[in-house]
């Protein structure tokens, strides 16, 4: 199959590529970009005049919902969303029933998201068995099943030293640890951020220090064992200024944030609207601004969905019996491209911020639009604007920016060449 | 990027009466003072031979306890009552929560019985705002407590009593002993006292038992107990529970009395004619001198009579506002 | 139309009202004004009688049967009767009878305060548009308004005014 795509706004972050031009593609890769290719005939052609082709985005955290949770989500459905929301790889999270701390949850996975054919899928192994903390996961296994690094989500090691042996143990086999530092202790029974907001409500507080107090100590035990960490999900501006401490004495440590983080603080939480349940949890807008700051400079270099469909019924109770999390990875372009709006960003960084820089942080072959490279491409329509949820893929619709009119349409979006959404 | 749509205020109707009573943040004073007049008028009920009267005839009042209780629950029975409605009692820690069955559930199943009236209390905050927004927006919802965040009724009624014995707020100094963090009480009580123009409100607690944040309230700390009760009009004791031993919030319950119970010595500092209050139930000897609590100053007694006169009004103006409401639907929509 | 003027309606209900009384053999009754505009009536009423009897003021919202579709009336206030009701020659005075309701809550309430020996009902207009079978036993001035038509009392100086509501 031969396709090429005429005319777009070309913007390729990790190249510096940003020009009118043509894109060509036979066999799932770029042939060429600019003039065809001598003796290319093109079979199929996208006029793409007026919109960005950039790499297919790169989501580091999608959870699947599969196996086990199919009332939530399905690796069909999610990936269909992901998909309108331009991005073309993603990760999923271990925390799937039973835990991906086994090579055949990685095949299914694997094989599922094959047959599906909306994303490329790279899953996140569990860094411990069954989550616990406690017992290691076969790590090299579940390498060789296809797992890119391994986490331990929000349930943290209550040993320290057990901690500090996985990572020796990682650091053996040069794999990616991910880290979602929130102390346990500090953290238990909370529901809000720590502050004014949730003490208004009434709601118990998880102090920022619940992040800075495990992130200090998370980047020192990567100092002294040496392995490749990746730090997710950070809420607070004193957590970002440590990640920034530690990457300029020399520690090569990447670092990702929550895209709603960027948009939201803690005063949504004002009507006890669930939906804006999330953990960990929102915070203030001084901490939204060091966020902001953070990915603007690059000491947080990639921005995720932490996208978490529910079923209604997750979502129906009083806010502390709700289930924590956003859908959103359907709006990722769109709701990403309100930080170019904002003028926090220019374009080619955002798009760095969600191609390349989670792309590196993991080592995915993805993020890149290269000639002989896969061709992994969303072109969208910067001046078109999407209103949120007018058509909805995603199983979770417990999306607080429904109804919202957003910058940017996904016109198409294309894996190995193929175009798995288009509208 | 802001919620999509400001409501209006859930617990009001478009003509801005009430049709829910869920907490006390976004009332105005003048609504506030409304209920503190109709309240003054049902306390006059309270004192005739027959303390009934007809207003709620013919609707049901609910009360749905996932939280045990007995003063609360009693008293809006009894308001209930007192409105000549009928009323059902449901104490549901003891029965469907326990298999399995959700709030929503049991919700929906009280609503299927016409309910026209829920008095809920629940230990999660915010449950009242939930059931109100999501399960029955028809049916009136009086939140009885819920979780930290408000025990609206029990804040007006402290209001009734200190409205009643020391006449308005403007020139008072209230202070709030004790358990603020916890206390569902404080926070009603701090945001009633504000809106109705009290100038000095004070809290006194160790900075343990604080919420973060707390200056919002426009309150000024004292972690001292002489310096908080100087020259104060009104002093509002909260409960300490016993389970606040555990988890290094305090060392022992004699430390928190010998710094932070009311005692006979340091209500001295305060006006001669001060009044003392207490939610109930009282732990003597923990946070107040018994001396204190059966003494002079003593007004914890009355608070139990201003309870029900308070409710009956809260129940009665939640009704008429959320009739009000349907009926306002009703027109608009031929 | 034209209005009667208060002041004279006032001192005829006072000479029926003695009457009324005196041949039932009443001697202390006890005055009561259902609020507002019956307790100006009856203010003005004890002046005419120079009594100074106490007066009792009924706030009768509590006991309307419209709570349904009307709701509470936002500025009730508490009812004061400073006399015993048990065994007692009550005189009951509204300003203006029209559906009759009014009274009917206000003996409802008076009820539930003791059981009465009698109730005398003295109103100064009545609008003959009763939907009760009640009557008062002293009245000012009987009306037939046309159904867009309204009185207005205001007070405490007596004061009619007409409204036409198809204005």
């Amino acid at each position: 199959m031969k396709l090429s795509i005429l005319g777009a706004r070309v913007i390729d972050p990790s190249s510096g590529l940003d020009q009118i031009t043509d894109i060509h593609v036979e066999a799932c890769k770029i042939v060429a970009l600019g003039a065809a290719p001598a003796g290319f005939t093109a079979v199929d052609t996208i006029d793409a005049q007026g919109l960005v082709a950039a790499p297919g985005l790169v989501d580091l955290n999608v959870a699947l919902r599969e196996p086990g949770y199919s009332r939530k989500g399905s690796i069909t459905s999610e990936t269909r969303a992901a998909a309108a929301g331009g991005v073309t790889s993603l990760c999923c999270p271990p925390k799937t029933k039973p835990v991906l701390d086994t090579s055949a949850v990685a095949e299914l996975i694997l094989d599922r998201a094959r047959e599906a054919g909306n994303t490329k899928v790279f899953p996140i192994g569990a860094l411990s068995k069954g989550l616990d903390g406690e017992q290691l996961a076969e790590l090299v296994a579940l390498r060789d099943a296809g797992c890119v690094a391994f986490g331990n989500g929000l349930e943290s090691f209550r040993n320290t030293r057990t901690l500090c042996r996985a990572l020796d143990y990682a650091a053996t086999f040069d794999l990616t640890v991910i880290f979602n530092s929130q102390d346990h202790d500090l953290a238990d029974g909370g529901l809000a951020h720590e502050g004014p907001t949730a003490s208004f409500l009434g709601l118990p507080g998880i102090p920022e220090t619940a992040e800075t107090v495990a992130l200090a100590r998370d980047l020192l035990l990567v100092e002294q064992t040496g392995v490749r960490a990746h730090f997710s999900q950070l809420t607070s501006a004193r957590g970002v200024a440590l990640i920034a401490q530690a990457q300029a004495r020399g520690l090569k440590v990447t670092a990702d944030v929550a895209l709603y983080q960027l948009i939201l603080t803690d005063e949504a939480l004002i009507d006890f609207s669930s939906l804006y349940h999330v953990q960990p949890p929102l915070r203030t807008r001084a901490d939204r601004d060091g966020l902001r700051a953070a990915v603007k400079s690059g000491v947080v270099s990639a921005i995720s969905s932490h996208h978490q469909p529910h079923e209604r019924d997750a979502k129906l109770a009083p806010f502390g019996a709700t289930e924590p999390g956003i859908s959103s990875v359907e709006l990722l372009l769109p709701l990403a491209m309100t930080l170019v709006e904002d003028g926090l960003l220019d374009l080619p960084t955002l798009l760095a911020r969600l191609s390349a820089g989670p792309a590196d942080a993991l080592r995915l072959p993805a993020g890149k639009l290269t000639v002989g490279g896969a061709a992994d491409i969303v072109l969208f329509d910067p001046k078109a604007s999407t209103v949120a949820g007018e058509t909805w893929l995603s199983k979770g619709e417990n999306c607080p920016f429904l109804g919202h009119s957003l910058p940017g349409v996904v016109r198409y979006t294309l894996v190995d060449g193929r175009i798995t959404h288009q509208a | 990027m802001t919620p999509l749509d400001t409501k209006r205020p859930l617990q009001l109707n478009d003509q801005g009466q009430l049709r829910h009573f869920l907490s006390l943040d976004g009332l105005r004073r003048e609504l506030l003072t409304e209920i503190l007049d109709t309240a003054d008028s049902f306390l006059e009920v309270g004192a005739r031979a027959v303390k009934k009267v007809p207003l709620l005839r013919g609707k049901t009042v609910c009360n749905v306890f996932f939280e045990n209780s007995t003063r609360t629950r009693t008293t809006f029975e009894l308001a209930a009552q007192r409105l000549s409605a009928d009323v059902i009692t449901l104490n549901v820690s003891t029965s469907s929560a326990s298999k399995g069955e959700t709030l929503l559930d049991t919700l929906r199943n009280l609503e299927a019985m016409a309910a026209d009236m829920f008095v809920v209390r629940h230990g999660d905050s915010g449950a009242a705002h939930f059931i109100a927004e999501h399960v029955c927006p028809q049916v009136a919802i009086i939140n009885g407590g819920d979780g930290r965040h408000a025990h609206p009724t029990q804040g007006m009624l402290d209001m009734l009593t200190i409205r009643r014995h020391k006449g308005s707020f403007e020139n008072l100094s209230v202070a709030i002993v004790g358990d603020i963090l916890h206390s569902r009480v404080a926070r009603s009580n701090m945001l009633a006292l504000k809106t109705l123009g009290c100038q000095d409100i004070r809290v006194i607690a160790p900075k343990t038992l604080l919420p973060i944040g707390i200056e919002q309230y426009g309150v000024k700390v004292y972690t001292d107990m002489t310096e908080g009760l100087k020259d104060v009009d009104v002093v509002i004791m909260l409960r300490l529970q016993r389970e606040r031993m555990t988890g290094g919030l305090l060392p022992s319950e004699g430390e928190f009395y010998r710094l932070f119970g009311l005692t006979t010595a340091r209500l001295a500092g305060a006006k001669p004619d001060c009044i003392v209050m207490h939610p109930g139930p009282i732990n003597r000897g923990v946070e107040i001198e018994s001396a204190v609590a059966d003494g002079p100053h003593s007004v914890i007694l009355n608070q139990v009579t201003y309870g029900i006169a308070i409710r009956m009004a809260v129940l009665s103006m939640a009704m008429s506002g959320q009739t009000a409401q349907r009926q306002f639907e009703q027109e608009n929509a031929q | 139309m034209s209005l009667p003027n208060p002041a004279d309606l006032i001192s005829q209900m006072a000479t029926r009202l003695k009457t009324h009384l005196a041949q039932r053999d009443i001697s202390e009754p006890r005055y009561i004004g259902i609020r507002t505009g019956g307790v100006w009536v009856a203010q003005a009423l004890l002046e005419e009688l120079g009594s100074d009897a106490p007066l009792g003021t009924l706030d009768v919202s509590f006991y309307r049967d419209d709570f349904s579709q009307n709701g509470l009336h936002p500025q009730v206030r508490p009812s004061a009767l400073p006399f015993e009701i048990e065994g007692q020659h009550l005189v009951l005075i509204d300003d203006v009878l029209m559906s009759g309701r009014t009274i009917r809550a206000a003996m409802n309430e008076l009820f539930d305060y003791g059981r009465p020996a009698s109730v005398t009902l003295v109103c100064l207009l009545d609008l003959d548009a009763a939907e009760l079978p009640i009557r008062p036993n002293v009245v000012g001035a009987t009306l037939s308004l046309a159904a867009h038509e309204r009185v207005k009392l205001s007070g405490p100086e007596l004061n009619l005014e007409l409204q036409d509501l198809a204005l």
